[in-house]
């Protein structure tokens, strides 16, 4: 059910914990639905320099998490902010469909970080909307059947 | 090293079964509806197997028609018991930790205008026969029980919920996959009209069940074919699967005291273990009216299915009740309709043994699931030690 990649990095996940200075701490998701993501990014003249995250969630959840510290660390904000979610899953070589939606949340939770940098040190947030947050907020729920 | 803990989706086929069914594949492959002889030996190969199953529940073998397994059971019994007495009444008491095959039959009814009361349970899992009573209406004309819960392993107080029915003349099935074959099931002293029950969860082959209908309980088909089993499931009989039932069946009988001895004694050291050797766990379903194969475990601040791959990972096969392996969003309807929060539902762990399970699998899985916790717990942000 899921690729090689996605196997990888959920059993050897990349920058697993917490930042004691982070720049700016994001989460999304929520216990409910089974998904919560938090990321950690320490941010050095406009460059992420570090980078932690914490999950609760599936495999997918996992991976994607670990997947997302690796292609934001060394980035400019503004480059990390093109990382989407779905270029996320890609990177994963595929995530099977009924977790792009509900497990395929980690660039919305590195944005979230992002957000809260930009706030903490008083820079405008135009443009940066976040999902909701909630696998049910937005309508777009799947069910899967098996 | 191997564990393989996930019974309750399926069991091993016993060796000396598997080997009787191929050879009756190729030796007795006669059509039991025709009078030559190789017809002969496969009637007689029926007969057999429904005297075998009909022993393990305490029925007569004329009470036994065969199925294709649970979920054609519970709807073949659902659907036909509504076709026949529609005009009699039109509601059904059954409750909410049903498998799905009794739910989404009833959901299916009540878009055909059938009424469906679907019971609370206790924190256990039970259905009080009280609430059963308190339901019944005139228009009431099937009560659907399952005998023991597929996930977290409670039995029910069937013999008081037959009692109920029986005092109220309303017709009173059990969906009893879970339970035969592990326990002792009596159809006669538990009041029940109507049985569900499936071979491979006893060791027996996949795709071969029974149905038990108590003499004189009328319903309809649902499938339409040739006359056999009482015209209640035509279609050529399944020779090998139902041979391999029937002797699923004897076995199951005569081990049953020592089997439920033994995988009882490794489930309570399962138990034991984990309550011992990791915190915050819950143990979900009741502990004295437990099925003695089943354990299941709410473990807090981590997500079952990340559980399940670490888990094969390491060579144990086990199961969860979380959204992603419930195939929806939500976790198992089972573990909701006890009271746990979402949160806590996602990550529940099932463990389910049989009679080949061994003490080496359940001190590997005492061994291995506490380190998989931790790493899991670790990468947690609801996790603080």
């Amino acid at each position: 059910m899921y690729t090689g990649k996605v196997m990888d990095h959920f059993a050897n996940p990349r920058n697993v914990g917490e930042l004691s200075d982070a720049s700016g701490v994001g989460e999304v998701g929520n216990a409910v639905c089974g998904d919560i993501m938090r990321i950690y990014i320490k941010v050095e003249n406009n460059i992420i320099t570090d980078i932690k995250f914490k999950t609760f969630g599936c495999g997918a959840a996992i991976a994607t998490s670990s997947m997302v510290t690796e292609l934001a660390k060394g980035k400019t904000i503004e480059d990390a902010l093109e990382i989407s979610n779905q270029a996320v899953a890609e990177a994963l070589d595929g995530l099977p469909p009924v977790k792009m939606h509900c497990s395929n949340l980690a660039a919305d939770a590195l944005k979230a970080a992002i957000i809260d940098y930009k706030k903490k040190n008083g820079m405008s947030t135009e443009g940066l909307e976040m999902c909701p947050g909630c696998c049910h907020g937005c309508g777009k729920e799947e069910k899967n059947t098996d | 090293m191997k564990a393989y803990l996930d019974n309750a989706a399926t069991t091993k086929v016993l060796p000396e079964i598997a080997n009787a069914m191929a050879a009756a594949m190729v030796e007795n492959y006669g059509n039991p509806s025709g009078i030559y002889e190789l017809s002969r030996n496969s009637k007689n190969l029926l007969d057999t197997s429904r005297e075998q199953v009909a022993k393990l529940i305490n029925a007569s073998p004329k009470e036994i028609i065969f199925t294709c397994g649970g979920s054609e059971g519970d709807t073949m019994i659902l659907e036909g018991i509504v076709k026949k007495y529609r005009d009699k009444g039109n509601h059904i008491i059954t409750t909410k930790v049903e498998h799905h095959a009794i739910l989404h039959a009833c959901e299916a009814l009540e878009e055909t205008g059938v009424q469906v009361t679907y019971l609370d349970v206790d924190e256990n899992g039970k259905v009080s026969p009280e609430a059963v009573e308190a339901a019944i209406t005139d228009k009431t004309i099937l009560i659907s029980v399952m005998y023991a819960n597929n996930e977290i392993g409670t039995v029910m107080p069937i013999r008081e919920i037959g009692a109920v029915a029986k005092k109220h003349n309303v017709l009173f099935h059990t969906d009893a996959v879970q339970a035969v074959g592990h326990i002792p099931v009596d159809v006669v002293a538990d009041n029940i009209d109507l049985l569900t029950l499936t071979a491979h969860k006893f060791h027996g082959p996949k795709g071969t069940g029974a149905v038990y209908i108590r003499q004189g309980v009328k319903m309809d088909k649902i499938i339409y074919g040739g006359g056999q089993e009482k015209g209640l499931r035509p279609g050529t009989e399944d020779t090998a699967g139902i041979l391999g039932l029937g002797m699923a069946a004897e076995h199951a009988l005569n081990h049953m005291e020592e089997n439920k001895k033994r995988v009882g004694a490794l489930r309570d050291k399962l138990i034991a273990g984990i309550e011992a050797s990791i915190p915050e766990v819950r143990l979900n379903g009741a502990r004295v009216d437990r099925l003695p194969n089943n354990v299941n475990f709410s473990i807090k601040y981590i997500e079952g299915e990340g559980l399940l791959l670490l888990l094969d990972m390491n060579g144990i096969a086990a199961s969860s009740g979380s959204a992603c392996t419930s195939g929806s969003l939500d976790p198992s309807h089972v573990l909701l309709a006890i009271g746990l929060p979402h949160e806590i539902a996602h990550g529940s762990l099932r463990l389910t043994l049989s009679e080949f399970t061994t003490d080496e699998e359940v001190d590997y899985v005492l061994e291995k699931l506490p380190q998989i916790v931790e790493r899991l717990r670790e990468m947690s942000p609801l996790y603080n030690k």
